[in-house]
C-alpha cells in the first residue's frame, strides 16, 4: 500500500484483521485513524477521495465490520468516489461453516462496488491490491473491495510491485474522434439558444478539468448550470453560471434546460432529479452528452452526439479545435445568443431562491447565507447530510473550487456529512472543514464526533436545527396532506451539552441578531464545534418542480404554492 | 398512474419487446456467474435462458449464452453494463430473427408406456435429430436438438406418448460461415 501512496486507512480493528493491524505499526508512512462505526470509515475515506483526489482506503473486520460498511460503499459506487476498502474474513478452513463474525462479504459488496475479490492464495495478494486500486480509480472512479481470510494475513509471499502501465482489460475509455469534436463545435456554432449542463465528472475528472470548463464556457459566452455533484467546477458566482438545476435548482437554469436548442452535458448523468418527467424533458434540444462511461450514455434520455471520453481531454480537444478554427467564436456567437440571454435575465429577475426574511426566527436560507458571507475568504471546504439543508447549501453557499463540496447525492445518505468532515480534515489539517447538517441526519452518525476529538480534527458541525426531518416534512405537507406521520423528532439531545460531553465544544443561536457574532465565534475556536443553530421549524425547501412534472413547471415559494397545487396544470410563471 | 404522487417519472409509452441472445465471453472465476446473472436481477432485465461453461481451459475463458427480451434501449444498456464488469473481455449481441446465427437447444425426454408408444415417440422426433440414449423394455429417453419453441412444441406433443420428465439445456448460438465475432 505504501507503493499506492497510501497515506492514511480509516478503520476499525477485529478478530479477523488483527494481523494486518499487527503488521500496521511496522509501517509509519501509513497513519490510521480509528473511526467509531464502520459506516463512517466508509464516508470518512469518500470525503477524504472527494477533497483530495486520491482514493478512500477503508480497513474493516469481517462480519459486521464489513456489512457496516455496505452503506458507504453503495454511497460511493452512486456518486463515483474511488474507494479500496480490505475486509478481514474468517480463516479459510471456516468459510462457509457459519463460523463467528462470518458473513459472505464479497456476496453481499458485488452490487454496491465496481469489483471486489476473496484472496484465496497469498501469492496473488500483492497483485490484487495492485489492481483493487487500478480498478477503483480508472475509468469512471468507484469503490472495490479486497476480502482477506485471517490464515492468508498471516503467510508470507514474495511481495510483487505494482506494475506500470498495464492497462486492465480495456475498461477505461478514452477514445473519441474528432470527428465527433468537429460535430459538436458545428453544432455549437449553429445553436442560438446553448447550454451547458455540468456534472460531477468534470470533478472526478481532476483540476485541471475545472480550469478547462471555465476556458471553455468564457470562450464560447455560453450560460452553464450544474448539478448537485458538480458544484465548483465552475465558479458560482460567475454571471454566465445560471445556479444548480434540478429539482431544487434555480428558475432560470430548469427554464433554460427546457426551452434549449442545444444541451451540451460534461460528465453528468440525465438523473431523475435532474430530469423531472422524462417526456417532457427539454423537447426542443439537440443533445450532447460527454461522459467516461458508455453505460451512461443513452440510459436515460437519447442523445443526438455521445462523446465518450474523459472530461479533462474532451474540452481541450473542443478548445483546441475551437480556437483552430473558429477563433471568432465569441463575437460572431454573442449576437446570435443575445436573446436567450434576455430570456434568461428575464428568468433571473424572478429571484427563486429569495424568501421572506424575518427578524424573529433564523431562516435556514440566511443561515446559509450568513456562513457563506464570513467564511468565503477562507478556502472552505464544506460537507453536508441529506436533506433540506442540504439543498439550501447547494443554493446559497458559492463554491467557486471543485473539491470543496462533499454532500451524498446519488444514494442520498443522511449521516454522510460528519463522518466525510473528519476525512476532508484529515486530508487538509489546516483548512475550515464544516459540515452543514440537519438535526436528524446528524443524529445518525454523531458519535464520529469521538474520532474528531481524539485526532484534533477541528471540524465545524453547524446544524439547521428544525425538529423535523425537513424533507420529509415538506413532502408529507406538499403531498400526503399535510399528515406529519412521524417526521417530528420529540426528545431531541440538548447538542450544546452533548458537545461537552465528546470534549469539543457547544454553541447555540436562536436569533437572526446574534448569528454572525456566533458564527465568528465559531470560526475562532481551533477544536471541533457543535453549533446548534435554531432555525424557523416550517420552513420549506423551494424553488421545487413538484413530483413528475417537467422543467418549466416549478412551484417557486410559499405563495406560489397556494396558485399552483401540486395536481395542477402547470402554468406561466414569468 | 396519471395521478402518481411519485416524484420519478413514469412513462407511459409501450414499446416493442425484443428477444436477443447476449453471448459474453468471461475469466472463469469465482463468482464471475453471480457477477452477472446479479447484474440482470439487479437492474431488473429478464432471463429467458441461460448456458454457461468453459470453452477455454488454458485461458480459463467460459461463454455464458443469455436469452433476454428488452426494449432496444433496455438490451443496449445490458450490452454496455455488461461491458463495464472487470472479468468480461467481449460481448455479443444477436436478434433471435437474425438469419447468420445458428441458435439451438437441447433437451432429454424420458417417456415410459409400451413399446408401440415409445416408438410413437421417437418418429415424432425425428425433425430434431433424435438420438436414442437409453432404452429399456418400458422407457425411451431421447435426446434432441431444437430450437425453443420446436422443443416447447415436442414436450407437449409427446404426453401423449407417456412423457415423464423434461430435461432441457438454455440455448447456446454460433455464427454461420468463418468469420468469428471479434
Amino acid at each position: 500500500m505504501e507503493d499506492q501512496n497510501v497515506e492514511h486507512i480509516f478503520g476499525y480493528p477485529g478478530g479477523a484483521v488483527l494481523p494486518i493491524y499487527d503488521e500496521l505499526q511496522n509501517f509509519k508512512s501509513i497513519k490510521h485513524v480509528l473511526v467509531r462505526h464502520e459506516q463512517g470509515a466508509g464516508h470518512a475515506a469518500e470525503g477524504y477521495a472527494r477533497s483530495s483526489g486520491k482514493p478512500g482506503v477503508i480497513l474493516v473486520t469481517s462480519g459486521p465490520g464489513a456489512t457496516n460498511v455496505v452503506t458507504a460503499l453503495t454511497d460511493a459506487y452512486m456518486d463515483s468516489i474511488p474507494l479500496v476498502c480490505i475486509s478481514g474474513q474468517v480463516p479459510t478452513h471456516l468459510i462457509g461453516t457459519d463460523a463467528f463474525q462470518e458473513c459472505d462479504t464479497t456476496g453481499i459488496t458485488r452490487p454496491c462496488t465496481k469489483h471486489n475479490w476473496l484472496v484465496k492464495d497469498v501469492n496473488d495478494l500483492a497483485e490484487t491490491i495492485h489492481k483493487a486500486f487500478e480498478v477503483a480509480t480508472t475509468g469512471r472512479p468507484g469503490p472495490v473491495l479486497v476480502d482477506i481470510p485471517k490464515d492468508i494475513q498471516f503467510q508470507k509471499a514474495k511481495y510483487k510491485k505494482p506494475k506500470k502501465g498495464k492497462k486492465i482489460n480495456g475498461k477505461s475509455h478514452n477514445h473519441f474522434s474528432q470527428r465527433s469534436i468537429d460535430e459538436l463545435i458545428n453544432l455549437m456554432s449553429k445553436s442560438s439558444k446553448p447550454i451547458f449542463y455540468t456534472g460531477g465528472g468534470v470533478i472526478n475528472s481532476g483540476p485541471r478539468a475545472s480550469e478547462l470548463l471555465r476556458e471553455l464556457v468564457y470562450a464560447t459566452g455560453f450560460p452553464i448550470t450544474s448539478t448537485l455533484q458538480g458544484l465548483g467546477s465552475f465558479p458560482g458566482d460567475d454571471s454566465q453560471f445560471l445556479g444548480m438545476l434540478g429539482m431544487h435548482g434555480t428558475y432560470e437554469a430548469n427554464n433554460a434546460m427546457h426551452d434549449c436548442d442545444l444541451m451540451i452535458n460534461i460528465g453528468a448523468r440525465f438523473d431523475d432529479r435532474i430530469t423531472g418527467k422524462i417526456d417532457e424533458f427539454s423537447p426542443k434540444s439537440k443533445k450532447v452528452h460527454i461522459d467516461i462511461d458508455p453505460s451512461s450514455i443513452n440510459k436515460n434520455v437519447k442523445v443526438d452526439l455521445a462523446i465518450v471520453g474523459d472530461v479533462k481531454n474532451v474540452i481541450s480537444s473542443t478548445l483546441k479545435s475551437l480556437k483552430q478554427k473558429n477563433s471568432k467564436f465569441l463575437k460572431s456567437n454573442k449576437q446570435k445568443t443575445s436573446k436567450w440571454w434576455e430570456k434568461i435575465q428575464k428568468w433571473r429577475s424572478v429571484r427563486s431562491l429569495d424568501y421572506i426574511v424575518s427578524e424573529e426566527t433564523i431562516k435556514p436560507q440566511y443561515a446559509i447565507e450568513r456562513l457563506y458571507e464570513l467564511t468565503k475568504d477562507k478556502d472552505s471546504y464544506i460537507t453536508t447530510e441529506v436533506g433540506q439543508h442540504q439543498m439550501w447549501a447547494a443554493q446559497h453557499y458559492k463554491f467557486n473550487k471543485p473539491n470543496r463540496w462533499m454532500t451524498s447525492g446519488g444514494l442520498g445518505t443522511m449521516g454522510y456529512g460528519l463522518p466525510a468532515a473528519v476525512g476532508v480534515q484529515v486530508a487538509h489539517p489546516k483548512k475550515l472543514v464544516i459540515d452543514i447538517a440537519g438535526e436528524a441526519s446528524v443524529l445518525m452518525t454523531l458519535q464520529e464526533m469521538s474520532t474528531a476529538v481524539q485526532y484534533n480534527l477541528p471540524i465545524k458541525i453547524f446544524i439547521l436545527n428544525n425538529e423535523y426531518m425537513g424533507m420529509v416534512r415538506q413532502w408529507q405537507e406538499l403531498l400526503h396532506d399535510k399528515n406529519y406521520s412521524e417526521s417530528y423528532t420529540a426528545a431531541l439531545p440538548d447538542f450544546v451539552k452533548l458537545a461537552e460531553a465528546y470534549n469539543c465544544v457547544g454553541i447555540r443561536a436562536k436569533t437572526p441578531e446574534e448569528l454572525d457574532d456566533k458564527i465568528i465565534e465559531m470560526l475562532n475556536t481551533n477544536r471541533p464545534v457543535i453549533f446548534d443553530c435554531m432555525v424557523d421549524k416550517v420552513e420549506n425547501c423551494f424553488p421545487m418542480i413538484p413530483s413528475g412534472k417537467p422543467h418549466n413547471q416549478m412551484i417557486l415559494g410559499p405563495k406560489d404554492q397556494e396558485s399552483n397545487k401540486i395536481t395542477g396544470k402547470g402554468k406561466s410563471l414569468v | 398512474m396519471s395521478n402518481s404522487k411519485s416524484a420519478y417519472s413514469l412513462s407511459n409509452k409501450k414499446e416493442r419487446f425484443d428477444t436477443h441472445i447476449i453471448v459474453v465471453w468471461v475469466d472463469n472465476e469465482a463468482g464471475v456467474l453471480a457477477r452477472v446473472v446479479g447484474l440482470f436481477s439487479g437492474r431488473g432485465y429478464n432471463i429467458e435462458s441461460l448456458a454457461v461453461a468453459q470453452v477455454d481451459e488454458k485461458l480459463k475463458i467460459s461463454r455464458i449464452t443469455i436469452v433476454t427480451t428488452g426494449t432496444p434501449q433496455v438490451v443496449n444498456q445490458i450490452k454496455l453494463q455488461l461491458k463495464k464488469l472487470v472479468p468480461v473481455h467481449k460481448v455479443a449481441d444477436f436478434k433471435r430473427e437474425d438469419k447468420a446465427v445458428i441458435f439451438k437447444e437441447m433437451a432429454l425426454f424420458k417417456i415410459v408406456g409400451p413399446n408401440n408408444k415409445l416408438e410413437s415417440a421417437l418418429k415424432a422426433c425425428k425433425k430434431y435429430n433424435p438420438v436414442l440414449l437409453d432404452k429399456t423394455k418400458k422407457s425411451n429417453v431421447i435426446q434432441i436438438t431444437a430450437l425453443r419453441r420446436e422443443i416447447d412444441k415436442m414436450s407437449n406433443d409427446l404426453k401423449k406418448f407417456g412423457l415423464v420428465s423434461v430435461s432441457r439445456t438454455g440455448a447456446v448460438a454460433m455464427t454461420r460461415g468463418a468469420d468469428i465475432f471479434k
